[in-house]
Order: C-alpha cells, then structure tokens, then sequence
C-alpha cells in the first residue's frame, strides 16, 4: 500500500485517547503518525477547530454485497460509504453470492479491497458451509487469508451440537465465532417486533424471546468450552441481561447494537414502509433504555452498523416480502451521537478502540493517536446539526431510514494509512 | 375522503353516514331496475392479487349498479405470474385512466403502499391478516338494522369467535363495534389470539360455551385448516369441542341473538350447525347489505357532493 508523500496537518483538534485528552495538531506522514504539538506545518492543513481526532472508527458488521449483489453495494461504493462515516476498517459480512466460506471467495473480498484502497475491508468467514448451519468451514484456511472474525449472520446456528463444535475450533484456533441471534423456528415469515403495533397491523411478528433463547443457548456453549463469542446487532432487554450476566461470570463474550437500534422503535413500521423493516427489528422504548444503559455500563463493548444496502426495487415490495435491512455507515456517528448523550472518548471506544480488539486488529486500528503510530484517524465533531438525505450518500442503495432527519455530530475528515480520503465531508475518491 | 384503507381512517361520523348513505342504495337495490346513473363515466379497476369470490362480485356489482366501468384484473391470469412488481402493475393500470382502485391482497399494507403510486382513490378490500374496512361496514350495518338502530350498538354484546389472530375480519369489526358502542368478547384459543391486545378495548374468553348465551351477536369466524396444520396450533378436535357452533350451542343463543359469519363457511370446522337452520342468522343478509355498502363507499369516495349527487343519479 503506498502512502501519501504529502504530509498532512490536522490543526486545533481534540485529541481522544484512551487515557486522556488535549488539544494538539497532528502530523502525518508517510502513512504514520510523525509529529504532534502546536503549530506544526504540512503540505495539506485540515482545519480541525471544534472537532475530536481520534483512530479511525472500526466496524464489526457492514454487508458490502460484492459479490453477488452489486446493483445493491460495491467494495467501492460501501468503501467510500464507509469513510465519510468515519470509518477506516470494516468487516465485511459473509452472506454474498457466493458465500464466504472458501478461500477463493474470502481472497477475492480481501483483494478488491485492497485495490480499491479507501479503507481496510476485513473479509469474516462463514461458520457452516453456505450458511447452511450443518458442516463447519475450514477455520484454520480461512484464518490464514485474514479472517478473524465467523459468523452466519443473517441466520444464526440453529443446531447447538454444530455451534459447540464450532466454539471448540475456535477455541483451538484462537478465532472469534460471532452470531446472529435468531431461533428460526420462532420466526418464520416474521416482518417486525412481536408487539403492540405488530398485532394492530396483523403481520407475523418477531419476538424478542427468538433473540433471548438463542443468546442464552450460546452462552452455555461459551461456558462449556472456554471459547470467544461476540454477539450481534442486540436488539432487546432480555439480551442485555443475558449477556451482562455472562461477563459479570467471566466469560469470553462481547456485544454489538446497531445505531437504529438505540434511536428507532416498531411504532414506525405502522406505515408499513419496508424501509424500517429490519434484522432483528426495531423493538420498543424499553428495549432502547435497556440498550443505551448496555452501553454506559460496558455490556455493549461496540457500536456496529449492520449497514445492509438494498436495490431500490427490492424495498418497494410489500412489508411481508420486502428484505430486511438499512444503511449505516454514513450516519452511524450523528444516530449514536443524537440518540444518547456519550463522552467522546466513550464513542471512540464504542466505534474504534473496543471493535478493532474484537477483530483482532488493534495492532495497527483502534490506536491512540501519538508519534509513530499508523495514520488511521477520523476527525470529527458532536455538534454540527445536519440534514440526511437519502439522495446525497455515497452508497449505491438509498435504504436510509433517517431521510428527512436532523442528526447533531458528523465526520468532517477521515484518513486512512496516511492518505486523506474524505475532506470537509466529502469524499476525494 | 381519498381513500379506504382501514376503518381506522373513519371517524364514528363517517361510518353513520356510510350506513345512511347505504339505507338509500338497499332502495334502489330493491327497484325492479336497480341502477342509477351516479358514477357514470368513472372507471373502477377491480384488482384482486389474491382470490375472492364473493368480496370481488360485490364490489363489481356495486360499482356497475351505481353505471361506473369496471376493469377487472386477477393476478392468477396476470403480468404479475411474469415478475411485474405492484409498483408497476399499479402504474401501468393508472396510465389507463382509473379513478378508484379496488385492492384484494394477501400482504398486510399493501393498499396503503399502492397510494404512493397512483393518483386514484385506493379502497382496501382485504389486506393481509390486516383490514377488511367494507366488512367491517356491511356487519355493523346489518347488526344496527336488525336492532332497529341507525348508529349505536349502545348496550350490545358481540362474541367474535375463532382465529382472530389471522383475521382481518376481526380487526376491522372489533374497532367499528367498539366505536359503535358495543362491548366485544374474543373467543379463542391463545395461539389464535395477537400477542398484544393493548388498546383494543376487548375482553377475552376461553370457550363459546362461557358466552354464547349471554351476547346480542355471534360472530364466527372462518377457520383455516392449514393454520390448524402448523405444529404450534390446537387439534381440530379441540378447537372444534370447544370454539365451533353447534346445534347445541345454537340453541342456546337468546332469542333475539344474532348469527354472522363473513363467508365462506367452513361446515364442520367452525359451523357445525347448519346455519340455515338457526333463526338468528342473517349470514346470506351480510351478502346483500354488502352490495350497499360498496356501493355507498364508492360513491362516497367519487361521487363529488354526495347528498346532490346521489339524488340526481336517483331522479334520473
């Protein structure tokens, strides 16, 4: 990877490290961190004023759709998506056509990119072959091509033999397993959160219970074998005390929430927009207080995206037919910043610092901002207000639910192993 | 009004005034030429993605008594067995010149979702598990007429029994006959019952013989035999001993009690009595006040100023 010859300058921004924070300029060169202190000069000079620096954010779950659904999201364009957002590494989900669960695939993913260039897109292995939930991938070959992370997400492992033999390979490994928690059995043809809206609107509901069981199931699984599991995209109360239960025992597991599942509840499916339909759903204002204190109180180690684009036709089906998903990447920081009122060191730990460690990539992501240390920053502000619209975005879909919606926070510049991608909010290539 | 979607776009007052607006059509529906020039030169698209029978026939001649054109489309002999999404079909059939849409589909919200792709009134007619508004309008309609009332069910007690869970039957009559006044009783087995009843202003019982002989109205609903199927569901046998009406259970109705039914009637699944011989039945009436009330919802939705209207149409 060539890094940008030009040194650049980030001026009279906060610096937020994990064990302080102070206003410095910034000095990048070479792809690193070169100098730090007051005044510093460079070939290009972002003004910074007002904004936070900090590693650039890290994302757990990002369906980039290449390959199999391009018409949906490019490695490029979910690149470009994701560096307006902030982000500089993402992990790349596995459920593409063909499935991640070969070499082959997982190489592609990594290669391309790689060739693109904009941010570190971190391909995760399936656990079982197609998703299928019956016969394990091969971790040890998939982890030599970089896979840190495995999942099925989309489905989770509904037979609890073949995710035990999975936890044990893990373990043996040293890999992270990472699930979807969803007893399918509980959920056929299910549109939206099992609730009061859903029984008005008379359509299959999801309920939270389906999330809960299969949460619980896995941690006995952890318990039994010792090894690491992360948990996806929570989405209800239940889970939240499963898994603080979990750590308060010990044992090896973390947690995700998306942004929409802290700021949106079922209430608006009640027009029955697809674009609010989702997996796991939107839930209620208990599950949103149950999650937000997740997050205060270190349950929830990471915020992650589940930035899942969809072609527009696909989203104008009806609600029972439509495919779940929403966008994430471009406004993860103003959603979490507007939905819950968080220090921004506590932001950099939920976006960058806590998921690079989860991805077994805090060598060179999820660092402090100081001398020597690799050029991936985002700089960033809590206060500027700012419009979404879906027509304004950089991902090839336009399935945001905030359309029309006022945020407070926004990344104003991300650079990714030294090269400025985005400036000023916008992306350079 | 723009569109029908859900009774719950009604105010009380709009449904009293589709039900007096209906008093009008049974009169012309009784003429010995029962048609009146009121929606002559409309075009009515009659768009039916799921089957029906009698909802369909209802409607279409509704609209041909009130001399609108009706357009007929069936998705089994459609563009859509090619792949054509709603969103186009509905364009495509816009582009032709239709005023009202009438919309039978198997997708809760459907209906609603098609408003954002035509300019024409959109009237739901059975979505999903969802709504069915002119259903819910015929029944309060024939309950008030056989109770001699013209916009009250004050007083009343109706029993819906069956799968309500899976019925938009029952969600449209439960919020026009609460509206209406009256107190309704769900009788079902739990996994026939939505998860959450909050707001719904119901109370619930656990068998038709706890309530069959206390309430103004029976209400049975269709029961599918494939939901009975999926492993989570009680036996036929036992929703059968305890939910279906029997000749027993008939007899037990009070005198002036009433027995309804939305069609079609599943014989020895939910209506083990034969429903002809029960006096109180007024299943067959349901069907003829149906015609009415389409008739009076359509002109309500094109028909401009309807009291004017409507009387020239019947001078005419």
């Amino acid at each position: 990877m060539s890094a940008n010859k030009a040194s650049i300058v980030i001026r009279g921004a906060t610096v937020v490290n994990p064990d302080e924070m102070f206003v410095s300029d910034v000095r990048i060169v070479n792809g690193l961190i070169e100098a730090m202190g007051d005044a510093l000069t460079g070939d290009i000079v972002l003004d910074a004023a007002g904004c936070y620096v900090s590693s650039g954010f890290v994302d757990l779950h990002t369906h980039l759709r290449e390959p199999g659904k391009e018409e949906a999201e490019t490695i490029e364009s979910g690149s470009r998506a994701a560096v307006l957002g902030g982000f500089t590494a993402v992990v790349a989900m596995p459920n593409t056509d063909p499935a991640q669960d070969n070499v082959a695939t997982v190489r592609f993913v990594s290669d391309r990119g790689r060739a693109v260039g904009l941010c570190e897109v971190i391909p995760s292995g399936c656990i079982t072959v197609g998703r299928l939930g019956a016969q394990l991938v091969p971790f040890d070959l998939l982890a030599n091509e970089g896979v840190t992370l495995f999942t099925d997400d989309g489905t989770g492992v509904q037979d609890a033999l073949v995710m035990q033999r999975a936890l044990m390979t893990a373990k043996r490994l040293n890999l992270t397993l990472s699930q979807h928690c969803e007893v399918a059995s509980m959920t056929v043809g299910a549109v939206m959160h099992d609730g009061a809206c859903c029984s008005t609107m008379g359509v299959p509901g999801w309920p939270s219970a389906a999330e809960e069981e299969m949460v619980r199931r896995d941690i006995q699984l952890v318990r039994m074998t010792g090894a690491r599991e992360h948990f996806m995209h929570l989405s209800t109360k239940g889970s939240v005390e499963l898994v603080r239960a979990a750590k308060a025992e010990g044992l090896p597991v973390t947690a995700e929430v998306t942004p929409h599942h802290i700021s949106l509840t079922d209430e608006l499916l009640t027009g029955f927009d697809p674009i609010f339909k989702v997996n796991p759903p939107l839930r209620t204002m208990a599950d949103i207080a149950a999650l937000h204190e997740g997050l205060v109180d270190g349950t929830i180690d990471a915020i992650a995206t589940d930035h899942a684009p969809h072609a527009g036709h696909t989203k104008e089906q009806t609600l029972d037919t439509a495919p779940p998903g929403m966008l994430g990447l471009e406004t993860a920081l103003g959603v979490v910043n507007t939905a819950i009122n968080l220090s921004p060191q506590k932001i950099a730990a939920l976006m960058s610092w806590n998921p690079a460690v989860i991805a077994n990539i805090s060598d060179h992501q999820g660092r402090p901002i100081a001398v020597g240390e690799p050029a991936h920053i985002a700089v960033w502000d809590t206060t500027t207000v700012w419009s979404v619209s879906r027509d304004e975005l950089a991902s090839r879909s336009t399935n945001t639910p905030y359309h029309g919606m006022e945020l407070r926070g926004r990344v104003r510049h991300t650079i990714y192993n030294g090269q400025l991608v985005v400036q000023e909010g916008k992306a350079l290539a | 009004m723009k569109h029908l979607l859900s009774t719950r776009d009604l105010s009380t007052d709009d449904i009293v005034s589709i039900m007096a607006m209906a008093d009008h059509m049974a009169e012309i529906n009784s003429r010995a030429v029962p048609k009146v020039p009121a929606l002559r030169g409309r075009t009515i698209a009659s768009v039916f993605f799921e089957d029906s029978t009698r909802t369909r026939l209802s409607f279409e001649t509704a609209a041909s008594r009130l001399s609108a054109e009706v357009m007929t489309f069936t998705a089994s002999s459609s563009s859509v067995n090619k792949g054509e999404s709603l969103r186009d079909t509905i364009e495509t059939l816009s582009a032709m010149g239709v005023d009202a849409f009438v919309i039978r589909h198997k997708s809760s919200g459907a209906p609603q979702q098609i408003t954002q792709w035509t300019d024409a009134s959109v009237v739901n007619a059975g979505d999903g598990w969802h709504q069915h508004p002119t259903q819910a309008l015929l029944d309060a309609y024939t309950i008030t007429r056989n109770f001699n009332e013209l916009n009250s069910l004050h007083g009343r007690t109706v029993a819906i029994v069956g799968d309500i869970k899976h019925s938009r039957v029952a969600r449209s009559d439960i919020d026009v006959f609460t509206r209406l006044g009256a107190k309704v009783v769900l009788v079902a087995p739990t996994a026939f019952l939505p998860t959450s009843l909050d707001g719904w202003g119901v109370t619930t019982a656990d068998s038709l013989d706890d309530v069959v002989g206390v309430v103004d109205v029976v209400y049975m609903l269709r029961i599918q035999r494939e939901r009975m199927d999926a492993a989570q569901m009680p036996s036929l046998r036992e929703y059968s001993s305890l939910f279906a009406l029997t000749p027993e259970r008939a007899a037990r109705m009070q005198s002036h009690a009433l027995l309804l039914h939305p069609g079609p009637i599943n014989r020895g699944v939910e209506m083990i009595v034969d429903p002809s011989l029960v006096p109180g039945s007024r299943i067959l009436q349901q069907v003829t006040n149906g015609i009415s009330i389409r008739m009076a919802v359509l002109f309500s939705l094109l028909g401009g100023d309807a009291t004017t209207t409507l009387s020239n149409g019947v001078e005419a």
